[in-house]
């Protein structure tokens, strides 16, 4: 009895993170991709569904043939969409490699930190999620603005006599992604770099390496893992972002987020604002299955 | 004049008052803040000399090697190998290599990699580099195991490719760190000689650090025995177990009875010392402090005989007791013998028969004797 219980048990501990998925992840991404399929319509909701629910399994199997891919073949047609979803990628990329830059000294820093302190030093890289990101992202327009803190202090202290522009522009976005991802870049890399075991920087240079050399020969392919892990955790979610190239980008920023909404809310075209939306996240898939791959091979370093 | 030397091989440059030592520590002193790791020390150690830095942990021992392989800089004092001064020279431009105790392999790196890392590092030409490491390989015998990653290796092996990783730059000096503290019994005892083989060969200087005496014993031609950073002894094993210069040295490799007593006699290298238990041992080995002085007297177990009847000569030292407690342990019995002070010796006798006919039982009263040159007289 007691064995049929914690089968029972093992089962369900299993079944959990799948069910999750499937709630929350499958199913609302099907929804998503019916409305992708369908037309749109003077309607509450605003389309025509391609198939109906109460079709049942074998009425969906009937209709397949007639799915119309038109919203998928729009998004082809018009250059606009290329355009943001390149720009996207290239914002995102950009981004996460500034991210990677700044963070990995942060990261490195920290770890070599007495460990009395490091505590503190992660508490202090957490800190500002402790404020609602929407309110940070807002302060940076007060800081960008032309007459807004960052260009008083420049103009007080003499480096600059006119205001930069850097609000409503990319700049702006690319500082409010790097400001806003960094602790995710962080994170990874510290944990990565904290297991490091010192001794085997002593035995590179033993061998022979300066210290510079035994870095890049010992501690650096190491971190990869955690390398990996910061950017994928950067990327994604930077390419989909919408509220700071919304806030702080101009209107002639591009990026596939604010299209999206644009296409939603301002067009009320959710066919197409659906083939957008299951575009992206086929687009950030791959990244996953790459980022899941190589800590898989991690584990097996690891091991 | 017996000999206490080295008994190993015929090589002893430190008898040799015109040999010239290959690392010199003169007067070496490293402190970490308050706390002083190594105090004034000086130490010659030879080339192609096998030597153990013996010790409890935080004697000091293994801040020595980290200092000779250039991790740590000594506070004070200087550091000579092969006539030059290293205090200043960094790790990475040292002589010597060592092998870590937790080993340090690469685990990014396969086995070959792990090995050629140092020759790669100075540069060796590609094919110069696989024929080094080819012939690492074969000496540590892990051909086969080339391609593999660390963690597919086990404990042993991987402590065989540390070896060879430490060994492929022919380092003048080899640093080892416990060698053999991660490897069960069996393999350390395959390991250590291995390792003596190895150095001979190579005609290396080795410099080991442990904290298992067997090992030092085993391995070393010399041991410095340290002690809250200062070295207590530096002697072969041989010295080291029968001549040991103090109490702490006596005490700490392998087992030893001290009797304490007052030296009632003293001159022409002989020795009077009335102990404790009652009774005065003649001895003629050991150090001959001044009649009146208070003195100890060393003496290993396997040292003293333990018989029913009061030994025939009497100029033998002995003194009577009890048997307390008997240990079997197969190949040698020890007595715990109650003398009649009340002092408890230990004595272990051989069992080179398998049968013994009326053995010696508990509580019986026996005699503890030893000849004069059996134990030493250990100054205070």
């Amino acid at each position: 009895m007691k064995k049929l219980g914690s089968a029972i048990f093992s089962r369900l501990v299993i079944i959990i993170p799948y069910a999750w998925l499937l709630f929350f992840f499958l199913i609302p991404f099907f929804i998503v991709f019916r409305i992708s399929l369908s037309t749109t319509a003077i309607a509450q909701p605003p389309y025509e569904p391609a198939f109906a629910w109460s079709d049942g399994l074998s009425g969906v199997w009937q209709k397949m043939g007639q799915f119309s891919f038109d919203n998928f073949v729009w998004l082809t047609e018009d250059a606009l969409y290329f355009n943001a979803y390149m720009s996207s990628l290239w914002i995102a990329g950009v981004s996460t490699l500034v991210t990677l830059l700044i963070g990995y000294p942060i990261a490195y820093g920290m770890a070599q930190a007495p460990r009395t302190l490091r505590p503190t030093l992660l508490m202090l890289v957490i800190l500002p999620f402790w404020t609602s990101f929407l309110i940070r992202v807002y302060a940076w327009i007060a800081i960008l603005k032309p007459e807004g803190l960052l260009n008083q202090f420049l103009m007080n202290i003499g480096v600059i006599d006119q205001p930069l522009i850097i609000m409503n522009t990319n700049w702006a976005i690319y500082i409010g992604i790097v400001y806003s991802y960094l602790p995710f870049m962080i994170l990874p890399l510290y944990s990565a770099l904290e297991k490091m075991d010192n001794t085997l920087i002593e035995a590179a240079q033993d061998l022979g390496c300066p210290q510079i050399t035994a870095f890049w020969k010992v501690t650096f392919p190491l971190s990869i893992p955690g390398i990996i892990a910061g950017c994928m955790l950067v990327f994604i979610p930077a390419v989909g972002e919408f509220v700071i190239p919304d806030l702080l980008g101009g209107s002639q920023t591009l990026m596939i987020g604010k299209t999206l909404w644009n296409e939603f809310n301002a067009n009320r075209d959710w066919p197409v604002s659906a083939a957008v939306a299951t575009i992206l996240l086929l687009i950030l898939v791959v990244p996953i299955v790459f980022f899941q791959n190589a800590q898989a091979k991690a584990e097996e370093q690891g091991r | 004049m017996k000999s206490l030397g080295n008994i190993r091989r015929a090589f002893a440059p430190w008898t040799d008052p015109d040999a010239k030592p290959y690392i010199t520590f003169r007067n070496v002193t490293k402190r970490f803040g308050d706390f002083t790791a190594v105090d004034d020390l000086t130490l010659n150690i030879y080339h192609r000399e096998f030597f153990a830095l013996l010790g409890a942990s935080g004697c000091g021992k293994s801040t020595l090697l980290r200092m000779l392989a250039g991790f740590e800089r000594p506070t004070s004092g200087e550091i000579i190998l092969d006539g030059q001064d290293i205090a200043g020279i960094p790790p990475y431009k040292r002589p010597v290599n060592m092998m870590f105790q937790s080993y340090a392999l690469f685990p990014h790196m396969s086995v070959e990699s792990n090995i050629g890392f140092g020759l790669r590092q100075d540069g060796m030409p590609k094919n110069e580099i696989a024929e080094r490491v080819a012939q690492m390989l074969k000496l540590v015998k892990l051909e086969k195991f080339a391609k593999r990653k660390p963690h597919q290796l086990s404990g042993g092996q991987r402590q065989r490719v540390a070896l060879a990783r430490s060994l492929a730059k022919r380092p003048k000096v080899l640093l080892l760190d416990e060698p053999l503290g991660a490897l069960d019994k069996k393999l350390r005892e395959e390991t250590q000689f291995e390792l003596m083989d190895l150095q001979q060969e190579l005609g290396l200087t080795f410099v080991v650090v442990t904290h298992d005496q067997e090992e030092a014993m085993t391995m070393a031609d010399r041991i410095a025995v340290m002690s809250h950073g200062k070295v207590i002894q530096v002697a072969t094993p041989a010295e080291i177990y029968e001549a040991p210069n103090s109490r702490f040295v006596a005490d700490f490799i392998g087992d030893v009875n001290i009797l304490d007593g007052k030296v009632s006699a003293s001159g022409n290298g002989k020795i009077e010392l009335a102990v404790a238990e009652g009774f005065t041992i003649r001895t003629a080995t050991g150090s001959t402090p001044a009649t009146g002085s208070a003195a100890g007297f060393a003496i290993r177990p396997e040292k003293l005989k333990v018989t029913r009847a009061a030994p025939a000569d009497a100029s033998v030292n002995a003194a009577q007791g009890e048997i307390w407690d008997i240990g079997y342990l197969g190949d040698m019995t020890v007595f715990y013998v109650k003398l009649d002070s009340g002092k408890v010796v230990k004595a272990s006798m051989l069992n080179a028969q398998r049968e013994v006919e009326d053995p010696i039982a508990y509580d019986e009263k026996v005699w503890v004797s030893f000849g004069e040159t059996a134990g030493v007289v250990l100054k205070d």
